[in-house]
């Protein structure tokens, strides 16, 4: 599995990165792996602080999902930066209410409500 | 299709395979109606218990596998998966919603599993868990 298979789409919008999860089901270890990867890179090597994680296209993630995002949170507050996700459908959004990780992160309903005074 | 079915796979120390599984049982719960909620938690659910069994249990042992389990009725499924790995005592994990676990890993597979299956249950050793889905359930919160 090349290290480079891009999973997430990456725009700016102004000062912000907007990253769209590709998958619709973030599982599998190895392609979680990848996607950690790919988010922490924004952050540690490319130095971005203002960050949306935009989830329309995903339809399923698991607890192992939840641990890399929570690293995530971690690495863009060491970074003084600003992490919110958006346009997580109401079944995922269920999975942030009961591990309450609906209060760790900032979550907005569309990209458009994520953006603003970011 | 109302006479309940009943499936046994025995598979290796191997993610993919589990999901192979996972993917045979919630066919076989579209095909007798079950909403696409209870569809999405028995997913949820088989795919936090499965990655346990063979990365925790089996620790992803090639010589060890993963029974499984199910039975399918139009008014529940019903799954017991054992591994071979030496259990854990389920009490000892810590709660992942204490606001000083916010930010760790873990725990929140089996919190999942509890809140989308109408059971959970673990045997004494840890190796055998049973689950639980009977449809239609209306949420208590």
């Amino acid at each position: 599995m090349s290290a480079g298979h891009r999973r997430l789409d990456i725009e700016e919008v102004g000062d912000v990165t907007v990253a769209k999860f590709v998958d619709k089901k973030i599982l599998d270890e190895g392609n979680i792996q990848i996607i950690g990867n790919q988010l922490f890179s924004l952050v540690e090597e490319e130095g971005r602080q203002k960050i949306v994680l935009d989830f329309s296209n995903v339809e399923y993630l698991s607890s192992a999902a939840l641990g890399k995002l929570i690293t995530m949170d971690k690495k863009v507050k060491a970074a003084k930066g600003k992490l919110r996700l958006c346009s997580v459908r109401p079944d995922i959004y269920e999975v942030f209410a009961i591990t309450k990780l609906n209060k760790l992160f900032d979550m907005r309903e569309n990209q458009e409500q994520a953006l603003e005074g970011m | 299709m109302s006479n309940p079915e009943e499936f046994s796979e025995r598979i290796p120390s191997d993610t993919a395979r589990g999901r192979e599984v996972q993917e045979q049982i919630v066919a076989g719960m579209e095909q007798r109606g079950f909403s696409p909620r209870d569809v999405f938690g028995v997913r949820l659910a088989l795919e936090e218990a499965l990655v346990n069994a063979i990365k925790h249990g089996n620790r992803m042992d090639p010589a060890k596998s993963v029974q499984i389990d199910w039975s399918l009725s139009d008014s529940e499924v019903h799954i017991v998966i054992e591994d071979e790995g030496g259990g854990f005592d389920v009490n000892e994990v810590p709660d992942p919603t204490d606001d000083e676990n916010l930010d760790k890993p873990g725990g929140r597979g089996i919190m999942l599993m509890r809140s989308f299956m109408s059971l959970v249950e673990y045997n004494d050793t840890g190796n055998r868990l049973t689950l639980e889905k009977r449809k239609d359930e209306v949420d208590e919160d």
